[in-house]
Parts: structure tokens; sequence; C-alpha cells
């Protein structure tokens, strides 16, 4: 008789809002049983299946891959499919709300048009104005492949622009996730549109706003260098691309 | 962890480009070289002083009249009160755009930072500049020592 896993009562307040019947968001707590190896998103399944299925929140994969779930949890944005209960203070109630800085629809969700506004504004594709050498493929060295590796690892989940206090102020700020993919971009070889990408981002709401806080590395559940991102773009812009 | 911050205050639309002098760039620059010279002059200003010789007990009127007379004092001095106020309105200015949301409000606090610095600046600089260190008909023991030669 294998020994059994202890498991636990831990209790998340969880700020609430349905469009159709407040006017404000509110607290409301939900007690869960839980083991050390769940996530936050198994406590938030719980509660919605087994207590209150009128909770809503975003979540595809649940493996931390799509970015569905990026919320902020104990006052830092986190994944719920990432953060494993075991890490929080569970002798203290756990905190969960929706991301800042985006318009909240209910609940858990916010309206990420205005992230992906800003993502799409910069050109996260690859530009190419010639045809490839041998006419087939566009030969990357290893080095040309690791200058931009850190920032291919972004799955858009806005932990990181709605981490940002110069993104809160007024929403206009381009934001970390959109400048971490124009570097992505920006310094690939294969990519020919470096200039027009540096011209956007080098204006009023571009990279200049960026004040270094390192909020969005520390958010980032991918472990981008973020902060580190934004400022190869400001070089960029400053001594043009080497 | 119950703070409030608000939707963004505006619809998503992006401004068009603004043309000419890119100021947030050169803003940007500007205090990061500007900071890197008042550390050197600030840090070089305190040293001398509160710590070279007899420290904050040598600070009275002849010292720094003693100082105002000195040509490499005075660029020192002036350098420092140019770089740091513009320096620090600049931050204000940053300040002020991101948290005045309304267009006049915005305004006149930023015409209120720039009158300031503009003041600030242009009395410093006359006082460095036109500065008496022998004022007549001052008791002698509280003026720098060479006044007592004229």
């Amino acid at each position: 008789m294998p020994e059994e896993i202890q498991s636990f009562t831990v209790t998340l307040i969880i700020r609430r809002y349905n469009p159709e019947v407040d006017d404000e968001p509110h607290w409301d707590d939900f007690d869960v049983q839980m083991y050390p190896t769940d996530r936050v998103l198994d406590a938030l399944h719980k509660i919605k299946w087994e207590q209150d299925g009128s909770l809503s929140f975003r979540r595809s994969c649940a493996h931390g891959i799509c970015g569905s779930d990026a919320m902020r949890i104990n006052g830092r944005n986190r994944l719920a499919c990432k953060t494993l209960i075991k890490d929080l203070d569970i002798t203290k109630p756990v905190y969960v709300e929706a991301i800042k800085g985006l318009p909240l629809e209910k609940d858990l969700i916010v309206d990420m048009e205005p992230f992906f506004e800003s993502f799409r504004a910069v050109q996260p594709f690859l530009v190419a104005n010639n045809a490839p050498t041998d006419g087939k493929e566009r030969i990357q060295t290893v080095a040309q492949r690791e200058r931009f590796d850190d920032t291919t690892k972004c799955i858009l989940c806005a932990a990181c622009t709605s981490s940002c206090p110069v993104f809160w102020t007024d929403g206009q700020y381009f934001g970390p996730a959109a400048i971490v993919n124009a570097h992505r971009f920006i310094f690939d070889s294969r990519d020919d549109n470096a200039a027009v990408r540096l011209d956007i981002l080098n204006d009023k709401e571009g990279v200049w706003r960026c004040r270094t806080t390192f909020n969005c590395t520390e958010a980032c559940p991918r472990g981008i260098q973020v902060t580190q991102a934004i400022s190869e773009v400001k070089q960029a812009m400053l001594r043009g691309m080497e | 962890m119950t703070s409030t911050i608000e939707a963004p205050r505006s619809p998503y639309s992006r401004a068009p480009r603004s043309r000419g002098v890119n100021w947030e760039k050169w803003g940007w620059i500007y205090m990061r070289v500007s900071g890197v010279v008042l550390v050197v002059l600030i840090f070089g200003h305190l040293f001398v002083n509160l710590m070279v010789g007899e420290g904050v007990s040598a600070l009275n009127f002849a010292f720094v009249a003693g100082k105002l007379t000195t040509p490499f004092w005075m660029v020192w001095d002036v350098l420092m009160l140019w770089l740091a106020l513009i320096h620090g309105g600049n931050g204000m200015r940053t300040l002020v755009n991101d948290y005045a949301t309304q267009r006049l409000t915005r305004g006149i606090l930023k015409s209120a930072i720039l009158a300031a610095v503009v003041i600030l600046i242009v009395l410093g600089t006359l006082v460095v500049f036109t500065f008496d260190p022998c004022p007549a008909g001052s008791p002698a023991d509280l003026l720098p020592s060479f006044c007592s030669a004229i």
C-alpha cells in the first residue's frame, strides 16, 4: 500500500467581474483541496467545475506554450499553468486577478486587441527582398541564429506588457512584447526590413519610453531577457546595425 | 496586490508619426550623457566642499566666494547647474506625459516646469558670472582673505 500523498486546503481570492451584473469588480474567495504538484490553473478548474461554473478565464494548451492564461497571481504576472501551488505561500490566501492595463472583459479575461495591435504594428514577419542564393534555402550560421534566439521564445501571453508601468499609464506605449518581436526580426540575418522596424519603434511611443524597470524580464514565463532585448534595439537605433 | 490600475484611457489608435527632431530619442541620450557627467560633477562638488581640508566646518561665505572667483569652479558650477536642471526638468516632463491625462493639464504643468528651469538657469548663471566676492562695507573676517589686498 503506497503512502497517501498529503493534500491541503488552499484559499483563492479571485477578482470577479461580470459586465452584465456588476458595476465594479469585486473579490470572491474559494477553498479548494489541492496537491503540492497542482498548479493554479488546476485550482481554477476545480473551482469552475465543482463550485462556481460562472468563473471565466482563458486557457488552451495548459502547458505553458499557448500563452492564454497569463494572470496576476499574488501581485505578479504569471502563467496559471506554470505556477505550482507548492511554490506559493499557502498559509495565506492566493490572490488571482486579470492582467493589468488592458480592458477587463469578464473575471480573468481581458481584451487583448490593443496588445495584438502593437504586435502587428512592428511587422512581426520575415521580409526578404531577394531570392535565396541556391534557390531553395536562406542559409544562416549558428552564430547568426544565436543572435536573436532569445526573442524567438515569445508566446504572446502579454505577461510582460501588462506588467510594464509605462504601459499602464496610457496604453499607448508599444510595450515590451511588441519590441521583443521586432527584435526577433531586426537581428535576423535573413530579414531585410530591420530599418523599417527600427523607424517604427524610434518614435514617441517606441523604445524611448522604456525606463528599464525590468518588470517585463521578471514577468516573462519563458525567461526572455526582455529589458536587454529592448536595450539592444535602442543600441541598434543609435549605432546602426553591426 | 489589490491596487487598481485602470484600463487604458484612450482607444487603441496609434498617432501618426511625429516629424522633425526626434525629441524622445535626444531626450533619452541627454539623460544618459548628463547623468554620467553629473555623477562626476556632483560627487566632486561634495568631496571638495565637505571632505577636503577642514571639511564641512570650512563652509562659509568666504569659502563659497573664494570658489566663485576661480574660473575652474565657475565653469564647474555653471555646468552642474545647467546639466542638473535640464536633467531634472526632462524627468519631470516624462512624468507629466505619463500621468497627466488632460491635454490642458499637461500643457500647464509642462509650461510650469519649463518656466522653473529657465528662470533658475538664468538666475544661477547670472549669479555665478556677476558675483562680487568683496561686497563693500562687510566685516573683513567674513570675506575671503584676498579682499583685504584690494
